[in-house]
């Protein structure tokens, strides 16, 4: 069956140009208008800017800065040596009061290292050495490197380091400016749009020269005539025809990466691959406006457009805001919240994330405070009955009801052939599900489960060859010092016998002497000991191990033979649920999962805003938000070009 | 301030699967309407006893599997069970034909496989083959039209006659019974009449069986207003129709004094109730609009084989419970083309 009436664009006046489409998808309630009926402004210069040290893919940064220390705006506060990674500016001038953990507008709600920096409200600028019109003629290795140190990252969510995104494995020929926006309530790049259309195209041409690609598509939704309009007026003002403006009808989720590559070139990246991979690069439009300032004014990425909307929220609007604003002074600014609110959400209705609280900061890839009003009863989840809703709605054309039964069964090699990491979260499916499943929420789970799985899988793997390695070292090293041994014993009999020549021939001590040796080593070669050989070598006689040895050699062997049953089992038996941790990897994995709760529990214990509302106690909801972190991690992972 | 934490997405549609089943209670008003008229108030009290038996049995099974009474019933699906099942009984079958009919379905066919959304076979048409091997003479005795009566049945005589079997004095049960079209055409062509002369019996109608084609049209109704809600896709209701037309036209071509003609087809039994509201059900039929377009094309054909040369005079339960059965293999075979691959 099919509930969702795929309805042509509301917005039949503005004509669409793409000959292309995605299958499924939806069209929703836009609730644009809302953040649209006031002007762009900027927040105010807030006291303290809690700046998390980890805002984007890639590279763990630390800072370069102390507590006490003076910084200027733009200063670079935390960088990282990993390549694949951006730096941290301060984004206003002030002291550094303190770099500790922190909760950070994460899924997880778990905290992470933070520079928190007292502005002096001077907003005083460091040196900036932008490169202007030059860049035309430096070489893409210096332009990447500028933007890099920038700290740009991609602002259409998976916060990616967008100097990698620009070092492509493959020729690109198409760099695609995603002017989409998707997602229900969100304007931050509309708005940004209208006001800087002309910044944005001369971005974009930095980044086809910094590519070598000769075309470039705008690609937007028909929901937004004004920016269209700017975006127009800005290629009548400066005529470029390698950019392309190509309008397509308002339909979630056409600002997912791959789906609009398909819609605007009728390319189809493959599964596991990027958009390199079909010959494309695809940016955020606001990342393209942090390139031009960047480039043009030597502005690093320290301050971004974000949308404060939502029914509970007084007036809703947009604001330029600093990195570390906390979000509870972007509400302020918004005339703040409205009687009733349900939740507060980083991001957009269908993607986005709860905070559980206000006194989180903005990140680079915050670009929506979204604040819901108290909901009534949600209805509640009945089975599923294989209406195929979800199927035709599905962007990825997955079969979501099967991924769902495989994930509930845990079948996790069944869903892995159904193409479950194809699943890109957008909840479309979750959305049209008439019996009310959380279906995202289950997708995320298991995916999380299997790569838990390979993890340990895998770690169990080195863990055995190193274990092979190290007896295989050893054992060498007995066979080392028995030899030699053996030839000493030899050399010493045969010099007693050249000094006693009465006590029998020669010829038999040697024999007599070889047979000894060959019966020794027949002993040790028969449990294959893994320890080095343990006789005392002062008694080149004593042929026989003793006691205590054999013993220890037969626990060693046994040891062994349990240890490799041990990582074997989770191979040939995956869905083995037993409850006690007997394989290795079940130890592994409840090793981990105490790990994981003991360290939920100190966070939340010092997490004074964590404790009340939910009945679940602090270590199951720790651990669950360690879970959700996990998946977060993967999610975004796999929204992004990793 | 402390706000509620959820996972994405944080809105979902109006959507609901108890408002969908509802929706599909409704499109079967027009065709009982018609029906009741054209055969009497049988038709309602058999969908009376078939509802209360159904509520009571799921109410009690979801009590002893200590699930959750409440959301079981409101999602509709007994309700829809046991009026489809309900819908393919004579009217005049006794009381406990519909009882046991809709305990099976819901005892058996749906909650002993694990209940709504588990069951492999669709739910009202294991009812009815249990009913129809377990009592073939009260699922063959089917009323006559109400336009061929001398005297119909009234509410009490009928609430009486099905109770307790005792018809009013001046009638005669073989006086309110008629071979349905599909019925007599089977028994004469094995008795080697030809088409031509059987057509002008009394079981005929304009286009199909007699009063049937009524039926169908009201189904038919209901069955496009579910389209158009989106209740259901076109995809199993057409292949049905289409491929039963299909292999119908092309025996009546081959010889048209033993096939019936392909609409004759179509406006005798249960064919349009069973495109529109009994293949469709999501749960027993493929998942895939593919799958759903073989599933159902399949139903249409197994029809056909079933009332050309089968032991039954219409097909339709068995066809779809065998369809049914291939439904998890046809969803195995064609699963769609996953983005990227
Ligand atoms: C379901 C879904 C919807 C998305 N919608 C948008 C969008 O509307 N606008 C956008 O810029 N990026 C969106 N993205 C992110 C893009 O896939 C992609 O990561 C981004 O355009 C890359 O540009 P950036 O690196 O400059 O951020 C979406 C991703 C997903 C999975
Ligand atoms: S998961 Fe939901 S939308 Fe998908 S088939 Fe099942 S009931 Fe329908
Ligand atoms: S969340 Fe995954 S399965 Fe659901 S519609 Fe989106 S891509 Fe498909």
């Amino acid at each position: 069956m099919n509930f969702f009436r795929r309805r042509k664009s509301l917005n039949t006046q503005i004509a669409h140009d793409t000959a292309w489409s995605f299958h499924g998808g939806l069209v929703l309630p836009d609730h644009k208008a809302l953040s649209k009926q006031h002007p762009l402004k900027k927040a105010a210069l807030p006291p303290q800017l809690v700046i998390p040290l980890q805002q984007q893919a890639g590279g763990v940064n630390t800072p370069l800065v102390e507590v006490g220390d003076t910084v200027l705006k733009g200063q670079k506060i935390a960088d990282s040596k990993n390549p694949v990674g951006a730096p941290i500016h301060a984004p206003s001038s002030g002291k550094i009061v303190a770099i500790d953990e922190r909760t950070i507008p994460h899924p997880s709600g778990l905290p992470a290292a933070c520079i928190t920096l007292a502005t002096d409200g001077k907003d005083t600028w460091a040196d900036r050495a932008p490169i202007g019109n030059r860049y035309s003629e430096l070489p893409a290795e210096t332009l990447r490197q500028a933007i890099r140190e920038g700290g740009i990252v991609g602002l259409g969510g998976a916060a990616f380091p967008t100097a990698t995104k620009l070092t492509p494995t493959h020729p690109i020929d198409t760099l695609i400016i995603n002017a989409i926006e998707c997602e229900p309530y969100i304007t931050c790049d509309d708005i940004l749009t209208q006001h800087f259309a002309n910044e944005i195209i001369r971005g974009i041409d930095i980044l086809l020269r910094l590519l070598g690609a000769p075309h470039c598509i705008i690609g937007i939704e028909d929901n937004k005539p004004d920016a269209i309009t700017s975006l127009q007026h800005a290629l009548k003002a400066k005529p470029d025809d390698r950019i392309k403006l190509t309008v397509v009808p308002t339909r979630y989720p056409s600002g997912s990466e791959k789906q609009l590559i398909k819609l605007l070139t009728g390319r189809e990246v493959p599964s596991g691959g990027l958009p390199a991979n079909v010959g494309v690069v695809c940016q955020n439009i606001g990342t393209v406006y942090a390139i031009h300032q960047l480039v043009m004014q030597g502005n690093p990425l320290i301050s971004r457009l974000v949308t404060i909307t939502g029914e509970g929220v007084r007036n809703p609007a947009n604001l330029e805001v600093l990195i570390g604003t906390p979000i509870h002074q972007l509400i302020e600014a918004c005339g703040g919240y409205q009687e009733n609110t349900g939740q507060l959400i980083m991001g957009g209705p269908m993607m986005g994330f709860t905070l559980e609280h206000d006194q989180l900061p903005i990140v680079k890839a915050s670009n929506c405070i979204l604040v819901t009003p108290k909901t009534p009863e949600i209805k509640q989840e009945i089975p599923c009955i294989r209406c195929g809703a979800c199927e035709a709605v599905c962007p990825a054309q997955l079969q979501p009801q099967q991924l769902l039964w495989y994930s509930r069964s845990g079948e996790h090699e069944k869903a892995k052939k159904h193409n479950l990491f194809d699943c890109i979260e957008c909840g479309c499916c979750d959305y049209v599900c008439p019996s009310h499943i959380p279906l995202v929420q289950h997708y995320r789970y298991t995916k999380s489960e299997i790569k838990t799985r390979e993890q340990e899988m895998a770690a169990a793997e080195i863990a055995k060859q190193r274990f092979e390695s190290k007896t295989k070292r050893e054992e060498a090293l007995a066979q080392e010092k028995e030899d030699r041994l053996a030839k000493k014993r030899q050399q010493l009999e045969k010099k007693t016998k050249e000094q006693h020549t009465d006590g029998g021939t020669k010829q038999d001590a040697i024999q007599a002497a070889l047979a000894r040796v060959k019966k020794k080593k027949d002993a040790q070669d028969a449990p294959k000991v893994t320890e080095p050989a343990s006789e005392p070598a002062t008694n080149p006689t004593d042929d026989t191990p003793t006691p205590q040895t054999a013993a220890e050699r037969a626990a060693a062997a046994a040891k062994r033979r349990a240890e490799k049953k041990a990582q074997q089992s989770p191979a040939t038996n995956p869905t083995d649920d037993a409850p006690a941790p007997k394989t290795a990897a079940e130890r592994a994995a409840a090793a981990a999962k105490r790990r994981a709760e003991k360290k939920a529990q100190q966070s939340a214990s010092t997490n004074p805003t964590d404790d009340a509302l939910a009945p679940k106690t602090a270590a199951e909801r720790a651990a669950a938000a360690a879970k959700r972190r996990a998946e977060k991690r993967q999610s975004s992972a796999h929204r992004g070009p990793s | 301030m402390h706000f509620q934490s959820a996972m994405s997405p944080h809105t979902r549609s109006a959507a609901h699967t108890g408002t969908l089943m509802k929706n599909v209670l409704y499109a079967l008003v027009p065709g009982v309407l018609i029906s009741t008229e054209l055969f009497g108030w049988g038709v309602l009290i058999n969908l009376a006893i078939a509802c209360v038996t159904a509520i009571v049995a799921e109410a009690v099974v979801m009590k002893l599997r200590r699930r959750p009474v409440a959301p079981a019933l409101l999602d509709y699906s007994a309700l829809v069970t046991a009026c489809l099942l309900a819908l393919s009984l004579p009217p005049i079958a006794p009381w406990w034909i519909p009882v046991i009919g809709v305990l099976s379905a819901i005892l058996v066919a749906k909650h002993l496989y694990g209940g709504l959304g588990h069951n492999p076979f669709n739910p009202a048409m294991v009812g009815y083959v249990v009913l129809l091997i377990s009592f073939p003479r009260e699922l063959s005795q089917w009323p006559a039209p109400g336009d061929m009566l001398t005297h119909t049945l009234s509410v009490t005589e009928t609430v009486r006659f099905l109770f307790t079997g005792i018809l009013p004095e001046t009638v005669r049960l073989d006086g309110i019974t008629m071979a349905t079209a599909l019925d007599y055409t089977k028994t004469q062509l094995r008795l080697g009449d030809d088409l031509a002369t059987l057509a002008s019996h009394d079981s005929y109608g304009w286009l199909g069986a007699r009063g049937w084609e009524w039926v169908s049209l009201g189904y038919l109704l209901g069955g496009l207003w579910l389209l158009y809600k989106r209740v259901i896709s076109w995809h199993i209701p057409v292949a049905f129709l289409g491929s039963l037309l299909l292999v119908a036209s092309l025996f009546a071509l081959i010889d048209s004094t033993y096939f019936s003609p392909p609409l004759f087809h179509l406006a005798s039994g249960g064919v349009i109730l069973a495109a529109f509201f009994i293949a469709t059900d999501p749960v027993t039929a493929s998942t895939s609009p593919v799958g759903r377009l073989i599933y159902a094309a399949g139903i249409g054909v197994l029809v056909y084989v079933i009332r050309a040369w089968g032991g039954y005079p219409d097909g339709i339960a068995f066809a779809v419970l065998i369809m049914n059965l291939a439904a998890p293999t046809i969803d195995h075979f064609y699963q769609p083309r996953t983005f990227g691959h």
